[in-house]
Order: structure tokens, then sequence, then C-alpha cells
């Protein structure tokens, strides 16, 4: 099992692709995904994140199964 | 209530007077204040020609995020019913991208519930403008205040 992740808009771009696959390890956080899969590439400033489909914050902790989602500040409407 | 993502052009017009009838029905002779907002697309942004507009949102939390507003507006106020319809893909200028209506006994509740979904969905659900200009697409990266 592992976490999936998701990249959009201009996150995503800026990536070169929409999202990656992680195995989990114990005391993972939203944060330790970002470093984990782009060690050499800070977060961006104002990065929004959602575990499984709600924000969540960097701290928060993902296990097998969760969906996590890194994306710039939304303009929707 | 209904909460919907359009992926082709709507008349929001149209919309709004075929949920009002279904309303006349379930709702007669209770609500007395109707508020809307209907977000149109502009062809111009931070000083460029702006051709056309592409709305990204996130399957599944878009959906869930504006379903929890919609509830916390019903919390927040006695609301008797909301019609929320916002458009996804690709915009024209002059294109209907967000309908907001709001039923109440008084217009209070229907402002200011009115008001609250439409900075729910312009500063917390996740949506991404990109738009067309002269230069190339660019992302937008902040609405303008309301």
């Amino acid at each position: 099992m592992a976490v999936q992740i998701k990249y959009f808009a201009s996150l995503r771009d800026r990536l070169g692709r929409a999202g990656d696959r992680l195995e989990v390890v114990d005391g993972l956080t939203v944060a330790g995904v970002w470093a984990t899969l782009w060690p050499d590439t800070p977060l961006p400033p104002n990065t929004l994140t959602a575990v499984n489909l709600d924000y969540a914050d960097l701290a928060q902790l993902v296990a097998d199964g969760d969906e996590v989602a890194f994306f710039p500040p939304v303009t929707g409407g | 209530m209904n909460i919907e993502l359009r992926a082709a052009p709507f008349e929001p017009l149209v919309e709004l007077a075929r949920y009002q009838s279904g309303l006349d029905e379930s709702q007669s002779g209770q609500y007395g204040a109707t508020a809307i907002l209907i977000g149109t697309m502009r062809d111009a942004n931070d000083g460029a020609t702006v051709s056309g507009l592409t709305l990204e949102h996130y399957p599944g939390m878009t959906e869930r995020y504006l379903q929890r507003s919609v509830v916390s507006a019903f919390q927040q106020w006695p609301l008797l019913d909301v019609l929320l319809i916002h458009r996804v893909g690709a915009l024209q200028p002059n294109d209907p991208m967000v309908l907001v209506a709001v039923w109440a006994a008084h217009r209070a509740a229907a402002f200011a519930g009115c008001r609250f979904l439409m900075e729910e969905l312009k500063s917390n659900a996740p949506f991404w403008k990109r738009e067309d200009t002269a230069a190339g697409p660019r992302w937008v990266e902040h609405n303008t205040p309301g």
C-alpha cells in the first residue's frame, strides 16, 4: 500500500506531472510526503494541501490508501 | 437545494426560472426574499485582454467543499433553499461562470447566505482559472477582493 499524490493547476505545470505514488513509512506527514518526493524543491509559499479531499495542514499524518494533494491558491467564481 | 458543476455553457436565468417553479410547489408562501449573484467571464484582467478561460477543479474535493459550504450557510442563517451552479472547463468572454441563488423569508438572511457562498467558492473551494492572453496562457494567481 501507498499514498497517492495529486498536483493541480500551476503547480502541476511547474512540476511537469499530475501525480505521484509513495510508500508509507511510520510518522509520515504531508510535509514529509513533499520532502521525500521533491528533496531539491522547497514547497512553494502559499501552497495548499489536502488529505482525502479535505484541507489538511503540513503536520497531518498520512496513512496507507490516503490521497494527498498539493495545489496553489484557489481562484474560483 | 441543488449544487452542480457544469462542463457546458448554461443560462442562469433559465436555470433560475426552472428551479423557482419547482420551489413554488414545495415552499409556496414561505419565502419573501431571493438573493441572486450571477458571475460572468470578463474580457480583460490584470491589464491584459483575455480571449478565453479554463476553469480547473479537483474532482471529488470541489463538490464536497461546496456541499459543506451550503450546509454551513443553512446552519448560520434561516434559509429556505439554495441553488448553486458553477462552470468548469473552457469558457468564452460573456459566458456565465457561476449562479448562486438563496431563498429566505427575509432579505437579511438571503443577502448574507448568498454573500457567504460566493466568498466560499471564490476564496476556498478548489477551482483554478487559466486565462488565454495574446502573450499565451497564464494562471490567475489571485481573485479580485470582493
